[in-house]
């Protein structure tokens, strides 16, 4: 059952951003969104993780309204890493992902050896293990991403939401950050720009397009060439190898 | 070594002491500050007097004091330390808030234009509404803070600014709040009424006598313990609200809960010793610098290191000009004008 969204409207304004959009994530996996620019990505990812209460339709999470749930008892279930983060505080590595604490712990409880342990194991899970005293401000991009997903990870959740976590990532860090995605705990959506990745990477795919979800499925059935050309705009030809998949573009 | 390449040696994160040796030297600065507040002044006493005072107020001793000493010592300067630290404590807790709720590290009462506001609120009430009763002042103060904070958000919001413009709608605020009271305090030309607008406009504890700690204390414990309460969620404010919505806070509840509480914690204080200022950016400042951003360490920090300050600034504007009452807000902005720069200063490679 986990997270889906139920024909999912959202007009800010009276502008439609997404229009009607049905998502159910698989059991498992990680399941890539992509979509030209502007096609509702970024928005569908803060409805469903609750930032913002849709103009129709709803978020169900385990068959609930999310609507109607506490703020803290869907951050203990999901986590959302935007594209992005930025502060203006000195927060040390340590200090960035022990933020994912809260919604687990009551106010006055004190920090425990289970919170220690748990941003550990997040650091560690997301590749920064060791780095807990560094400064925020001082980290590359690649390293920030990592970072605010360890923070994401220090929450426990069982879905966790990526907002393009590849953007300003050279290709190594990007390949590394992929990489990490089945080995999370957690059941992954990634917004993803580069369709080979997403082909490489994810057990589904779903495609965004002007506010729609035009197909949804293992990256072999539903990325054609009639489908690039009908969302992306662009000629491409699908090379298909094995179980794997390559689109070349034209 | 210059003054710039000193302050460029300062670690850039601050130095993120312990939480413990940064409250023990409060405390022992706390208590030199009482102690200096307790025997400076026109009148000077020892410290043989203040003890025997203190111990037989507080301890129901009858050690021999001069009674005019006793008098003094009790009556008008422990009192008014006692104010003192309270509003202060108040005024630093508010700046911290506010910093971290609006994300904008100038936000503090003073500059927003809530002070301004809710002196123009008291002034209304004593002059309009002349005899009313004891608590009739601090709810003018609060309608004033409140009637500020919906100007200035107003203004910067509406305006399609954000956080970064609400200081200038403050200063806008500032300045409409402070023309009323202005204008109310010169046409009501009744100096028996009123406080005076250097009073209103820049604080004084000249006035403090015991029933006013009953009103500043409580308040400050109050609002001490909500902001500690709530720190954990100030934390998670660090990238932004729709980042602290997604761990889990009720952003809008929260933003709500806590800018009435500053209200209310500005209002209690300007109602008592006026409007003084920078008291909320100066110290929140400088214990981010000590203790870190972390609002658990930071919250209870800036309320001693508040309380510190108010403190002696005030002993200092009864030494700078003997014989002469010298606001303390001149003496707080002394030191906050120069922290504004830095502030300013150091924020300019972030752009
Ligand atoms: N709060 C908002 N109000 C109005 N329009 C918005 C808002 N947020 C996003 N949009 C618009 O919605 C469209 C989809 O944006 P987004 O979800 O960020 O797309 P993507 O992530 O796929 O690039 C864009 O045209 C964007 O300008
Ligand atoms: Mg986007």
């Amino acid at each position: 059952m986990s997270l889906s969204a139920e024909d999912l409207h959202w007009a800010p304004g009276g502008v439609p951003i997404l229009r009607g959009v049905t998502l159910r994530l698989p059991g498992r996996g990680v399941l890539g969104l992509v979509g030209p620019n502007g096609s509702g990505k970024s928005s569908l990812l803060r409805l469903m993780a609750g930032l913002r209460r849709g103009t129709g339709g709803a978020v169900l999470l385990d068959g609930q309204p999310m609507a109607r749930m506490r703020r803290r008892d869907v951050a203990r279930r999901l986590a959302l890493v935007e594209q992005d983060a930025a502060t203006a505080s000195a927060l040390s590595v340590r200090e960035v992902v022990a933020l994912g604490r809260p919604p687990r712990r009551g106010a006055w409880a004190p920090w425990s050896a289970a919170d220690e342990a748990a941003v550990a194991a997040a650091l560690a899970r997301a590749g920064m293990q060791g780095r807990g005293d560094q400064p925020w401000a001082t980290l590359s991009g690649g390293e920030c991403q990592r970072v605010q997903i360890a923070r994401a990870l220090a929450q426990e959740p069982r879905e966790l939401l990526l907002d393009e976590p590849t953007n300003h990532l050279d290709i190594r860090h990007q390949l590394e950050l992929l990489r990490l995605l089945p080995h999370l705990g957690a059941r992954v959506v990634v917004a993803l720009h580069d369709l080979n990745q997403a082909a490489a990477f994810c057990d589904e795919i779903a495609v965004m397009q002007d506010g729609r979800l035009v197909a949804q499925g293992r990256p072999a059935q539903v990325l054609d060439a009639g489908l690039i050309r009908d969302v992306f705009g662009v000629e491409a030809r699908i090379e298909r190898s094995g179980a794997g998949l390559r689109i070349a573009f034209f | 070594m210059s003054l710039a390449a000193a302050m460029r040696r300062l670690p850039a994160g601050g130095l993120s002491l312990g939480l413990a040796p940064v409250l023990g030297a409060a405390a022992a600065i706390l208590a030199v500050a009482l102690a200096a507040a307790l025997m400076l002044g026109d009148v000077r006493v020892g410290a043989a007097d203040v003890a025997a005072t203190l111990g037989n107020r507080l301890l129901g001793l009858s050690l021999p004091v001069d009674p005019i000493r006793e008098g003094i010592i009790w009556h008008y300067r422990a009192s008014r330390a006692v104010v003192a630290m309270a509003c202060g404590a108040a005024l630093a807790v508010c700046g911290v808030v506010l910093q971290a709720l609006l994300r904008n590290p100038l936000a503090e009462p003073y500059l927003l234009g809530i002070s301004a506001g809710a002196s123009a609120g008291a002034v209304s009430v004593i002059v309009l509404a002349a005899g009313a009763g004891l608590l009739g002042v601090p709810a003018g103060a609060l309608a004033g803070a409140a009637l500020a904070f919906a100007l200035v958000g107003l203004l910067a919001f509406g305006a399609g600014g954000g956080t970064e413009r609400i200081i200038l709608a403050g200063v806008a605020g500032s300045q409409l709040f402070n023309a009323a009271t202005a204008f109310i305090v010169a046409s009501s030309a009744d100096a028996e009424q009123t406080r005076g607008i250097l009073f209103w406009m820049l604080g004084s504890l000249g006035g403090v006598r015991w029933p006013d700690a009953a009103l500043a204390v409580p308040v400050a414990l109050a609002g001490l313990g909500l902001c500690l309460w709530r720190a954990r969620a100030l934390d998670a404010f660090a990238f932004g609200e729709d980042a602290a919505a997604a761990l889990g806070v009720e952003v809008v509840r929260l933003r709500a809960g806590l800018l009435a509480l500053t209200a209310v914690l500005t209002a209690a204080v300007v109602s008592l010793i006026g409007a003084v200022g920078f008291v909320g950016l100066v110290i929140p400042h400088a214990m981010r610098f000590l203790v870190g951003p972390s609002h658990g360490r930071l919250i209870p920090a800036a309320a001693l290191a508040g309380a510190v300050f108010l403190t002696g600034a005030d002993v200092l504007s009864r030494l700078v000009l003997p014989g002469q009452v010298l606001p303390v807000g001149v003496v707080t902005a002394l030191f906050g004008a120069p922290a504004f720069a830095l502030i300013l200063w150091r924020s300019r490679g972030r752009r």
